[in-house]
C-alpha cells in the first residue's frame, strides 16, 4: 500500500502546506491507490491543519475523487448524447457481460470498476471510454472487450 | 454571405513561421495600454460561451492595484459536444502559453495557471514538459512570469469561473456570488483574468497580426472566427474553424447529412434550432451564441431522448448549492418522464416551462440559469415528441 504520508510530503513540498495544496494531494493519492479512505482524509486534514469535515467535503464533491473502494482500473464510459447516439449502450453491455458486473460495481478480482460519466470531450469519435487516465475513442463492442483483455493480461 | 458556404479559416492551428516566444518578446515592447487598445479594437469576445469582451476584462484587471494578480486559462472544457480546447492544447500548446504570458505582462501578473479538466489528464505529462521550456524562454526574454498546470477532478461546474477558483483553492466547486467579479477578486481573492483556451490563442494571434486583420472577418457583433466542435448526425464530425456570422442553414448545408431536423447550438446549456428556423438564425452574438458545440440530429432521433439526456446531465452536474437549480433540474426531469408515462396531462408541460423560466432568473449561476435554453427550445418546437 502506498504511503499516503509520503505523498502528502511530496506534494506539500511543491505547493506549500496551504489549502490550495488540497486538490493536488487528493488527486495524487487517488492516482496511486484509486480511492481515499477515512484514514487518508484524516491524515491529509492534519497535514494541512484543516478540519476533517472540510477535507471530506471537498473530496466528496468531485466525481474523480473516489471515497469508496475502486478496482485497480477504473473504466468510465461516456453516456452523454453524442456517444449515446453513437451506441454507448452496446459498449456498456459488452463490458458488463465481460466483467460480470453492473455499472457502478467492481469486479470480484478487484481489477476493474465500471462507471458511466458525462461528456469526455471526444464526441466526434464516440463511443469513448477512459481507463484511468487513458482514452479509448471510436469503440465497438469487440474493441472494448479486446482492450479489457489486454488490461487483464497485464501482470 | 447569403447562402454561400461557411468560410474556413486557419488562425488557431496555424503554426508555420510562428515562434511563440518571439511574438511575446515583440509584443512586450509595446505598452500594456497599447495592447489593451488593440484587443478592444479587435472586438474579440470570450470564446468559452459567455462572450465578454476580452480587452475590457484585461483593462479592468490592469486597473486594479494589487501586488498579486493572476492569469488563469480555463481548460475545464466540459460542455457536452465540445472538444476544441483539447485539440488546441494538444496541437498548439505554445500558442496558448504565449497568450497567457502576453495577458500576464499586460495586466501586471507574475503567475499564470492552466486549469485542465481531469478527463484530459493524459495531456499533462507533455504539457508539463513543454511548460518547462516555455518558462525558461520567458526568463530569457526578461519577462518575470511563469505558468503552471492545475487539474480538475470531473466536475462540470468548475468550468464556471468562480467555481474554478474555489476548486483551485481546495474547496468544493460551488460558484460564488457576483459581484465581486474576478477582475477585482478572483483566485485567492486577487484580481484575476480568466480566459478560455481558444480566447487566449486569438489574443495571441491578434498581438501578432494586429486587430485590423481579425476585424475584417465576421459581423459587427461577432468579429473574427471561431473553432466549432461538430458531432452527432454528420458525415464531417470533428473540428472546424469558421468565420462568424453564418446562418444555421449555411452550417447545415455544409455539415448536415441531408436529413437534419435540429441543431443544438452551444451544448446542453445552449438552444435547439429546429429546421424551420435554420434560415433566420445566425450563429453568433446577434443570434444564437455558442462556445462552439454543434450537435446535429436527423429525423431518426427522438428529441425526447435528447432532452432527457440533457436534463439528466444537469441533475448530475448541479452543484446543489441553490434550490431553484438543485430541485428544478430534478423536477423538470421527473416531469417529462411523468408526461411520457401518461401520469401527467400534456398541459403540465406549460407548468414545467414556467419552472424553467423561473430558474433562469432565480438560480445562482450560469448552470441553473441556462437549463431553460434547451428545455424551452426543445419543448416548444418538438412538443409532440415530448408528449407521445
Ligand atoms: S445554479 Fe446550480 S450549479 Fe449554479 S450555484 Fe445554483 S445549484 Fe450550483
Ligand atoms: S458525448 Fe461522449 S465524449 Fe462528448
Amino acid at each position: 500500500m502506498a504511503d499516503v504520508q509520503q505523498i502528502i510530503n511530496d506534494v506539500t513540498k511543491v505547493y506549500g502546506k496551504e489549502r490550495k495544496a488540497l486538490m493536488p494531494i487528493l488527486q495524487a493519492v487517488v492516482k496511486i491507490k484509486n480511492y481515499l479512505d477515512d484514514q487518508d482524509l484524516i491524515s491529509i486534514s492534519k497535514a494541512l491543519d484543516l478540519s476533517a469535515a472540510e477535507v471530506f467535503g471537498t473530496a466528496s464533491f468531485y466525481t474523480f475523487l473516489d471515497i469508496v473502494p475502486r478496482g485497480k482500473n477504473v473504466i468510465r464510459v461516456c453516456k452523454t448524447i453524442s456517444c449515446h447516439m453513437a451506441g454507448k449502450d452496446e459498449i456498456i453491455h459488452a463490458i458488463e457481460n465481460t466483467l460480470n458486473v453492473k455499472t457502478g460495481e467492481t469486479s470480484v478480482d478487484k481489477k476493474f470498476t465500471l462507471l458511466s460519466t458525462n461528456c469526455l470531450g471526444w464526441c466526434h469519435k464516440g463511443p469513448v471510454m477512459l481507463i484511468n487516465d487513458k482514452v479509448f475513442p471510436e469503440l465497438t463492442a469487440a474493441k472494448a472487450i479486446e482492450i479489457l483483455q489486454n488490461y487483464q493480461e497485464e501482470e | 454571405m447569403e447562402n454561400s458556404r461557411p468560410k474556413r479559416v486557419d488562425i488557431i492551428f496555424l503554426m508555420e513561421g510562428i515562434d511563440p516566444i518571439k511574438v511575446v518578446e515583440t509584443t512586450i515592447k509595446k505598452s500594456p495600454d497599447d495592447i489593451i487598445l488593440e484587443m478592444i479594437d479587435s472586438g474579440l469576445k470570450g470564446r468559452g460561451g459567455a462572450g465578454f469582451p476580452t480587452g475590457l476584462k484585461w483593462k479592468f484587471t490592469r486597473n486594479e492595484e494589487s501586488y498579486d494578480k493572476y492569469v488563469i486559462c480555463n481548460a475545464d472544457e466540459g460542455e457536452p459536444g465540445t472538444f476544441k480546447d483539447r485539440e488546441i492544447l494538444d496541437r498548439v500548446p505554445e500558442k496558448v502559453f504565449a497568450g497567457i504570458a502576453i495577458c500576464g505582462y499586460t495586466i501586471g501578473a507574475r503567475e499564470g495557471l492552466i486549469y485542465l479538466r481531469g478527463e484530459y489528464n493524459f495531456l499533462l505529462p507533455t504539457l508539463n514538459e513543454k511548460l518547462i521550456l516555455f518558462n525558461e524562454g520567458l526568463k530569457k526574454i526578461g519577462l518575470d512570469f511563469s505558468i503552471q498546470m492545475r487539474s480538475g477532478s470531473g466536475a462540470y461546474i468548475c468550468g464556471e469561473e468562480s467555481a474554478l477558483f474555489e476548486s483551485m483553492e481546495g474547496k468544493r466547486g460551488e460558484p460564488r456570488n457576483k459581484p465581486p467579479f474576478p477582475t477585482v477578486a478572483g483566485y485567492l481573492g486577487k484580481p484575476t483574468v480568466i480566459n478560455n483556451v481558444e480566447t487566449l490563442v486569438y489574443a495571441f494571434m491578434i498581438a501578432r497580426i494586429g486587430s485590423e486583420k481579425f476585424k475584417e472577418m465576421g459581423t459587427k457583433d461577432s468579429r473574427g472566427s471561431k473553432v466549432f466542435s461538430i458531432s452527432g448526425d454528420t458525415p464531417k464530425a470533428g473540428i472546424s474553424e469558421l468565420e462568424l456570422g453564418m446562418t444555421v442553414q449555411q452550417f447545415v448545408d455544409e455539415f448536415g447529412d441531408g436529413d437534419t431536423k435540429a441543431v443544438q447550438v452551444g451544448g446542453a446549456s445552449g438552444g435547439c434550432v429546429p429546421r424551420k428556423m435554420f434560415q433566420e438564425t445566425i450563429i453568433g452574438y446577434e443570434g444564437i451564441p455558442t462556445g462552439g458545440s454543434m450537435m446535429l440530429f436527423n429525423s431518426s432521433r427522438s428529441m425526447y431522448n435528447v432532452l432527457h439526456d440533457y436534463l439528466e446531465f444537469f441533475t448530475e452536474e448541479s452543484c446543489g448549492q441553490c434550490t431553484p437549480c438543485r430541485v428544478g433540474c430534478q423536477q423538470l426531469l421527473k416531469g417529462i418522464e411523468a408526461i411520457k408515462r401518461g401520469d401527467k396531462s400534456p398541459g403540465y408541460l406549460e407548468d414545467l416551462k414556467k419552472l424553467a423560466k423561473t430558474m433562469k432568473v432565480a438560480a445562482k449561476c450560469g448552470l441553473g440559469q441556462s437549463v431553460a435554453n434547451p428545455f424551452v427550445s426543445i419543448v416548444s418546437n418538438f412538443k409532440e415528441e415530448i408528449i407521445y
